[in-house]
């Protein structure tokens, strides 16, 4: 009983279970297409089809649905929306702006709605660069449209079409929907507007990849000087409730120097988005001088929001910044948190009675956590610039424990580790990356970057600061058995000096106007300062002067403040610092030789 | 009139299966009647040849034979109007006070609907609970969801009556639901009295379902509290306190269901939609742009086995704004409240402390509370091993900063109450007995103001 209206597939209603329909009456449905179910007109995915049951997904609630209700096809698989009006904007799961949402339903979200991903009326100022003639391929640069005032949208040729030119609208202000292009292929035309549509699940093409070079400088010192991360690279964040996952990647999102942020709120709270939207208009990018919101896009389906359209959030969040890519930006995602869309995927598969493997999680949840990480990459695009997607991953461990499927298999696909350790968030110290299991396999790729950019000496005296603080923890299991009291006095040192390095370096208050940000030179620099200062003690220890007077001099409670009393704007203090420290040590070394 | 439906297919636990039922929506009630009793139930699957329902009630004295069912063609509504204050429901929202039903202003889906996060105004004005664990260190903020978590036998409810007692929402527009959840009779009745004493009752509504109820039951109680605190809050404005005790026996009930259902569990047999179950309930809380009215919620759970690592309280605390942590340890050196700070946090308190909120050096003394207090766990921990004697002097004094801080910071008696000045003042007075190169985090300029070197208790005792 095949009904055709439009040409659209139509079929009805067989069964419901929870999130999951059963869908009879047609085989003509396609794997990944776009339903729309019921009387509600909610939309739904096809994800998978046994024999006569077409099964798909409901982005939206089901409650009220009735069997033999109809389910149209839309022809099309899940696709996100691109073009001029995305910046600055906040989407739920499937791209639907939750601003227009609220227009429609209020502060509940209700159903069945049908919104336009992207203004479809406003006019933008498109400046034209192809004439009459021109022979475009697939990503080539039509024109330039000024899209926020730090970000130029490129308006591209869709990946799939090429062709000749044979129509084009003089440089003006055109809604996006409105055709700027004609172009001709084989005796084909296609009219070509500032939008265009792609499939979320499939990556978009680009012409290489480039070896990654650059780290992404977020202004947090425990990521950029110890365990950094590149510019088209992955990392994740571990960790369990409240050690600060969502507080690191809300700094990662004010302070990195990528040009646009892609923060995914997946299965999280609802308040931390309205964090964002009240605290990004106020900040300034350090970079572009101008609102962060004006870089940022915000993909908001939290944890009281359906559960397809979270699974669906993490693969709209990456097309979007596939997209800016193209373009030439460099484009950072957050996404928090990654195992709230592995939850999503292990209750889908559940419904579908599908084998599981670990913990009730499927058996494909590794292949798709390496499909999304795999996304992410330094590359030269469709029309010859350079741009990148940086992706970091929150992981939320169920019982803090870093043995479950989501954190294992996470480990495997990303090349930055950040652990995230429950003893120093009770201890409040911030940002709890425990520097003992966390890594970063960037370090060899970053180091002529940053010896290039900040120092020569920069990651001999990152190597020198990690040794330390390996001793430390040594020393700190005799410590626990002991005390210090009776430790040897070069030991002694380390641990005086390693509590500088903890205190003043590797905590790094979010909340505090001077510490939220510091720049990489003063990272170097306050590095730098804590090792000499460290050499010159050890001078003094080895001639004999105990660490607790060297202790009373003050310098490592000096050391420890030094983020607070340097300004960020005012480097060349350090010298003046580092003097008075050393001529300190130097004093007190006369006095105990004379 | 309505159909009727004779009989069941398969009855199962919780479930039961019907067949040929003819234009059921899904998650709709259906009323099963048996022997005159009318249970209800939920459409929680629809196929082609079966229909399968939830019983809320119990599927006890249901055979294949003896029932009828009809569909009442809507989910679970509520009834709402502002006579609803005072009331006390049971576990389905019915009342069960002999006061009659609920005069219908308006009827709501249970379910609710998912704020919409742009809607959302952030939370930051804090509510004065006189506790100083609390005030000084786990900040609570209207529109906060911020749960206690606590073990068998620990004084929970005490302290959730004491906070409702306390916190400086009276002589405004408030109210308290308060919602049971498989609760001993004595605590529902401890609750009631507790109200009746501070002068509340009238702006309480009490949702019951008591550990001798219809376990299934639970998994809507909370739901028909919800639904009048959105209705109090939102429609008539109030900032609204909710509580919900005891959420391990809602996620229980909640395990049943999917056990019956055959669902593949994840931890502790515990369904894979734990955590989106259990945000469809914390989500409620908050607050809306440019509208009055708040939710604030405290749910109460007992961890099993003081295990915070069971999924209940880890999948909690990765949904609420923080968590108070109560301690046996703590309880059992006769503390009260038994609050144990490093694993408790609020979230929220972030944003509504400090300058302009509570007093400027207020970040900065909990800081630094949290992180002296680190030190002392882990100078007890040398100390167990090598002795108190052995320890540095530096290692003494901290062993008495802590007891100090245990006797007179976190521990209060029920009907104290300290204003945040205070508990602050309390703060310095207890950093006073540290040196102060020890206080490493803490501004420079907030020593000079405030720290004085060499307390003596006599100071504290003054202070409380
Ligand atoms: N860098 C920081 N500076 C100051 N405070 C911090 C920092 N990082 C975390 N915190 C504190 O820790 C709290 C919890 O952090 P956050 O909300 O990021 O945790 P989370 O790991 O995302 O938890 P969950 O998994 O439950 O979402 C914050 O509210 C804040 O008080
Ligand atoms: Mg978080």
């Amino acid at each position: 009983m095949v009904e055709t209206m439009n040409n659209f597939t139509t079929g009805y209603i067989s069964g419901i279970n929870g999130s999951v329909i059963t869908i009879h009456g047609s085989k003509d449905f396609a794997m990944r297409e776009m339903v729309i179910v019921g009387n509600l007109k909610l939309s739904g995915e096809v994800i998978a089809i046994r024999g006569e049951d077409v099964i798909a997904q409901v982005y939206e609630v089901t409650t009220g649905l009735k069997l033999h209700e109809p389910v149209i096809g839309t022809g099309q698989p899940l696709s996100v929306t691109l073009g001029p009006g995305i910046i600055g904007n906040v989407f739920d799961g499937i791209q639907r702006p939750l601003e227009s949402i609220m227009k429609l339903t209020g502060a509940f979200i209700g159903r069945g709605i049908d919104v336009d991903a992207i203004n479809m009326t406003k006019k933008w100022n498109i400046d034209i660069k192809v004439k009459k003639g021109d022979m475009l391929t697939g990503g080539f640069v039509i024109g330039t449209v000024k899209e926020s005032s730090s970000i130029t949208h490129q308006v591209m040729v869709p990946p799939t079409l090429k062709g000749k030119v044979t129509k084009v609208v003089p440089s003006g202000a055109y809604t996006v929907g409105e055709t700027i292009i004609i172009i001709e292929d084989d005796k084909k035309t296609h009219e070509i507007s500032m939008v265009q549509k792609w499939p979320v699940r499939d990556p978009r093409p680009f012409i290489n990849r480039i070896p990654v070079s650059k780290p992404l400088i977020t202004g947090q010192r425990v990521f950029d000087t110890m365990f950094p991360i590149a510019k088209g690279g992955t990392g994740a964040i571990p960790g369990g409730f409240g050690t600060g996952k969502t507080m690191t990647q809300h700094q990662f999102a004010k302070w990195s120097d990528a040009d646009i942020i892609v923060y995914i709120g997946c299965g999280e709270r609802g308040n931390e988005i309205t964090s964002v939207l009240e605290d990004f208009p106020k900040l300034i990018d350090p970079k572009s001088k101008r609102p962060l919101m004006e870089r940022t896009i915000l993909i908001a389906n939290t944890s009281n929001m359906p559960v397809a359209a979270r699974e669906a959030s993490i693969y709209t969040g990456i097309t979007l910044a596939e997209y800016y890519r193209d373009m030439g930006y460099h484009v950072a995602v957050m996404a928090d948190s990654t195992s709230r869309w592995a939850e999503a995927l292990r209750e889908i598969s559940g419904r579908l009675e599908e084998m599981p493997a670990e913990e009730g999680f499927p058996a494909y949840l590794q292949s798709r956590l390496s499909e999304f990480y795999e996304r992410a990459g330094y590359v030269t695009s469709l029309c010859n610039k350079t741009g990148s997607v940086t992706v970091v991953g929150a992981v939320s461990p169920q019982g803090s424990d870093f043995s479950e499927p989501v954190t294992m298999n996470t480990k495997r696909f990303v090349r930055s580790f950040w652990a995230l350790d429950k003893q120093l968030a009770y201890e409040r110290h911030y940002p709890a990356v425990n520097w003992t299991s966390s890594y970063s396999e960037y370090i060899d790729e970053l180091t002529p970057w940053y010896e290039k950019n900040v120092n020569k000496d920069f990651m001999v005296n990152r190597t020198k600061l990690i040794a330390l603080l390996q001793e430390e923890s040594k020393l700190m299991e005799i410590v626990k058995l002991i005390g210090s009291d009776i430790l040897p006095d070069e030991q002694k040192l380390i641990l005086e000096i390693t509590k500088a390095i903890r205190l003043g370096f590797l905590q790094q208050n979010a909340f505090h106007e001077e510490d939220t940000f510091v720049p990489i030179q003063k990272q170097y620099l306050m590095m730098s300062c804590i090792l000499k200062v460290n050499d010159k003690a050890k001078i003094l220890v080895r001639k004999g002067i105990p660490v607790s007077v060297i202790k009373k001099t003050g310098v490592f409670s000096t050391l420890s403040k030094m983020k607070y009393t340097i300004k960020n704007d005012r480097l060349e203090s350090f010298n003046e610092l580092e003097n008075n420290l050393i001529s300190n040590l130097d004093e007190l070394l006369l006095q105990y030789e004379g | 009139m309505k159909l009727e439906y004779i009989g069941l297919e398969n009855i199962d636990g919780p479930l039961v299966v019907l067949s040929g039922v003819k234009g059921a929506k899904n998650e709709e009630i259906v009323e099963i009647t048996v022997a005159g009793k009318k249970k209800l139930g939920k459409i929680i699957e629809l196929r082609e040849d079966a229909c399968v329902v939830q019983v809320f009630e119990g599927t006890r004295d249901l055979s294949l034979t003896n029932t009828r069912t009809k569909l009442t063609g809507n989910p679970m509504m509520m009834p709402l109007s502002e006579e609803i204050l005072g009331r006390i429901l049971n576990g389905r929202g019915k009342p069960i006070d002999g006061l009659g039903d609920i005069y219908a202003k308006d009827k709501r889906d249970i379910n609710g609907m998912p704020i919409n996060p742009v809607a959302r105004k952030y939370p930051r004005d804090y509510i004065q609970t006189g506790i100083s664990s609390i005030d000084g260190l786990t900040t609570l903020i209207r529109g906060q969801k911020l749960p206690i978590f606590s073990g068998n036998g620990l004084p929970h409810n005490k302290l959730a009556a004491q906070i409702v007692k306390q916190a400086k929402i009276a002589g405004e527009n408030f109210a308290v639901v308060f919602v049971a959840m498989g609760v001993k009779y004595d605590v529902a009745e401890y609750f009631k009295r507790s109200f009746t004493e501070s002068g509340v009752l009238e702006k309480v509504v009490m949702l019951l379902n008591l550990a001798n109820d219809p376990v299934v039951e639970r998994i809507i109680t909370p739901r028909c509290g919800l639904t009048i605190a959105e209705y109090l809050a939102f429609t008539l404005k109030m900032h609204v306190l909710v509580i919900m005790t005891d959420m391990t026996s809602y996620a229980e009930a909640l395990r049943e269901v999917s056990s019956s259902k055959n669902e593949i569990p994840s931890r502790k047999g515990f369904p894979g939609y734990l955590y989106s179950d259990l945000a469809s309930l914390y989500e409620r809380a908050g607050m809306l742009k440019d509208q009055e009215g708040s939710i604030t919620q405290i749910p109460i759970l007992t961890m099993p086995n003081d295990d915070i690592t069971h999924p209940v309280p880890d999948l909690t605390a990765y949904i609420t704004e923080g968590q108070i942590v109560l301690g046996r340890e703590l309880f059992q050196k006769g503390v009260y409240p038994p609050i144990t700070i490093l694993p408790s946090l609020s979230r929220l308190m972030k944003d509504g402390i400090g300058e302009g909120f509570t007093r400027e050096d207020h970040p900065d003394v909990a800081n630094q509370l949290f992180a002296s207090f680190a030190r002392v766990q882990e100078i007890r921990a040398l100390a167990a091993v090598i002795g108190e004697d052995e320890l540095s002097e530096i290692d003494q004094l901290y062993i008495r900063f802590g007891k100090l801080f245990e006797k007179y910071f976190i521990a209060q008696s029920e009907d104290e109450e300290r204003d945040m000045e205070q508990t602050l003042t309390l703060g310095w007075t207890l950093l006073g007995f540290l040196p102060v190169a020890e206080l490493d985090r803490m501004s420079p300029k907030l020593i000079e103001k405030y720290y004085k070197a060499g307390s003596n208790e006599r100071l504290l005792y003054k202070g409380i």
